[in-house]
């Protein structure tokens, strides 16, 4: 099967999904006798009738649940997710307002994760049973095993309390003018302004959270790739190449590692799940202006269409990023091609 | 022949069977040291909490006068900002987590099961339904699917356990899934249809018990996440009222507290060491069932 239909066939398969998540989103919102009116107009707006009949045609209010589903539906599909009930704003504005901080942490987060587990998780196989294979497994369970809501507590109290290295909590010290936004991401936006300041501190005040944030996916494609190289450099085409005569770095790299990266593919996936969890916690501790804390502070008020709106939002972003993977899958494993 | 080998087999002195399989039991211990530290931390909360009524000191008991009072001979862990005693606190907060955990891991597994059990044997239609619901539940984000749930239930400790339930079945339901469709096939399941057994009987008297030591193993390991969300829901209010010693609550005490450390890193060292363990038993355990899995 060629690559485009592969992509096309999978972006099929999960518009049903989303539609599914929808559907449960709703039935949470809907678990709960609050009227949607009173929470969502104010006491003004309750008294004009015709703002009230307005509000009860836009969202099908006078309808049964299945056509107010079909109207919440309907809306969606033009983007109107309706309107936080904390914020008094439209849910998509505030997601719009809210995701690239999450989605520039959640980034660098996986990029050290990825990165950091992939280097332990290969020396530690190559040098098995020494100290560094020791201490990279003992750090990969850290990672895996401690709370990260708690790690992030510990790591503003040592590195940003105690020793001052990194900046405290927020994007950018308060001095700091944050750069004209262009993509969102102060790190990418201050580089197009040129603005060196605002680019060194927003990096600084990434670098912590982004570290606590990945240190799960650390663990794990740390504990997977160290699994995955010792199986593959037992592998009969190790030892061929070894017989061939080819130097280590070749039989390692060119041979070993390159199979060994099938199975991580899969944790890296599932572990950029874990992480959008986590970074509920996580930027709920560094006061990182994201969609889990706006997440949080939106279910600590019962605002339901704002839930809603995350809820899709992040089932969205974690479709696109198992898609993505799969992808990889397909294009790193020649078997998969031929079926 | 084969006969006579069971035969003499059978006669062996039961002594001496049961110290050979002992003995195998005692290497198989010794080939994996992290079972053993696992369990004895697991053994060592289990008994922390029976015993933690003997000391006398109340979990909830405030003292002012040792207010945030640092780890000492008299407060072992240190004291919070109400000069509750967290030492004491801790270990009445693992009677709290360690029942939760086992009660949403047990729920999980009952909800996955039924649904895997029934999609794989049924197959066709059912399978299509239950399995697409799977993968929704699947594709929800955790902690904002639990937020979601345990906000509009109302925080409290039974909505925290039922919610966790209610996220972490699919993966059951995807396991147990798979092993019915391979046990499906097997001999003694085609010799119970042509004995005439019915449906609920096949599945459940012969298929699912021969599902259960994955299920185990699969359980142990997720025992930990179900610790570290319950832990995560109280740090977020949206678990037991703010007074009850609960390790995620607790920790989230001591936010305001830059210099007192000991008021958050107890209670999270004693979440780390209860997660820990289970990771260390359920990789053993899974090497037990499934050896062809043990370098992992």
């Amino acid at each position: 099967m060629p690559l485009y239909l592969y992509i096309l066939r999978r972006i099929l398969l999960s518009v049903p999904l989303l539609i599914g998540i929808t559907l449960v989103a709703f039935i949470i919102a809907n678990l709960v006798p609050s009227d949607p009116m009173t929470a969502n107009l104010s006491q003004r707006a309750m008294s004009d009738p015709t703002i009230v009949a307005a509000f009860r045609a836009e969202w099908g209010l006078d309808q049964t649940l299945p056509v107010q589903y079909l109207t919440y539906l309907k809306n969606l599909l033009s983007g109107n997710l309706g309107k936080s009930i904390r914020s008094r704003r439209p849910v998509i504005d505030d997601l719009r307002q809210y995701l690239p901080a999450t989605i520039e942490l959640a980034t660098a987060a996986t990029i050290f994760g990825v990165g950091a587990g992939l280097l332990f998780g290969l020396f530690s196989a190559i040098a098995r049973n020494t100290v560094f294979d020791i201490l990279a497994r003992a750090i990969s369970l850290i990672g895996i095993s401690a709370p990260v809501f708690w790690l992030a507590l510990l790591s503003l109290l040592v590195f940003y309390v105690q020793l001052r290295l990194f900046p405290g909590p927020g994007r950018l010290d308060s001095g700091i003018q944050a750069p004209s936004s262009v993509t969102g991401f102060y790190t990418v936006d201050s580089l197009i302004a040129g603005n060196w300041l605002a680019f060194r501190n927003a990096v600084g005040h990434l670098i912590l959270p982004s570290v606590v944030l990945g240190s799960y996916s650390m663990g794990l494609v740390t504990r997977i790739t160290r699994a995955s190289m010792l199986e593959s450099l037992s592998a009969d085409y190790v030892r061929t190449a070894k017989s061939k005569g080819l130097r280590q770095r070749i039989i390692v790299y060119r041979h070993a590692f390159r199979n060994a990266l099938i199975p991580v593919l899969t944790v890296i996936g599932l572990s950029y799940g874990v992480l959008l969890s986590g970074a509920v916690l996580t930027e709920t501790i560094f006061a990182w202006p994201g969609i889990g804390r706006y997440a949080y502070r939106a279910s600590t008020t019962l605002d339901f269409p704002a839930i809603m709106g995350v809820s899709l939002v992040i089932a969205l972003i974690f479709t696109i990023v198992n898609l993505t993977v799969d992808v990889l899958y397909y294009l790193a494993d020649p078997r998969l091609r031929a079926r | 022949m084969s006969s006579t080998i069971s035969l003499t087999r059978a006669s062996a002195p039961a002594d001496l069977h049961f110290r050979a399989r002992l003995g195998g039991a005692v290497r198989w211990l010794r080939s994996h040291p992290t079972i053993l530290i696992g369990s004895a931390v697991i053994a060592f909360w289990i008994i922390g909490t029976l015993l933690v009524p003997l000391s006398g000191r109340d979990p909830l008991g405030q003292d002012i006068n040792h207010s945030l009072n640092p780890p000492d001979a008299s407060f072992f862990w240190g004291a919070d900002k109400l000069g509750r005693d967290i030492f004491i606190r801790v270990l009445y907060g693992a009677r709290l987590t360690l029942p939760a955990g086992a009660v949403a891991v047990i729920g999980s597994v009952v909800i996955g099961t039924l649904v895997g059990g029934v999609a794989g044997y049924a197959g066709g239609l059912w399978e299509e339904l239950l399995m697409r619901l799977t993968d929704v539940f699947l594709a929800f984000p955790t902690i904002i699917l639990a937020m979601a749930i345990a906000a509009a239930l109302g925080p409290s400790i039974n909505n925290a356990i039922l919610t966790i339930a209610v996220i972490s079945w699919p993966s059951y339901a995807r396991l147990t899934r798979g092993l019915v469709l391979q046990l499906k096939t097997t001999e003694f399941v085609q010799a119970d249809r042509a004995i005439g057994a019915r449906h609920r009987r096949i599945l459940f008297r012969s298929i699912l018990p021969n599902c259960v030591g994955s299920l185990v193993v699969m359980a142990t390991l997720d025992f930990g996440n179900a610790v570290l969300i319950f832990a995560g829901l109280s740090f977020l209010g949206l678990g037991p009222a703010p007074e009850t010693p609960e390790w995620g609550r607790m920790i989230a005490d001591g936010v305001d507290y830059a210099d007192q450390w000991w008021v958050s890193i107890f209670p999270g060292l004693a979440i780390f060491s209860v997660v820990m363990a289970l990771n260390f038993v359920g990789d053993g355990l899974r090497d037990l069932f499934d050896p062809r899995e043990a370098r992992r």
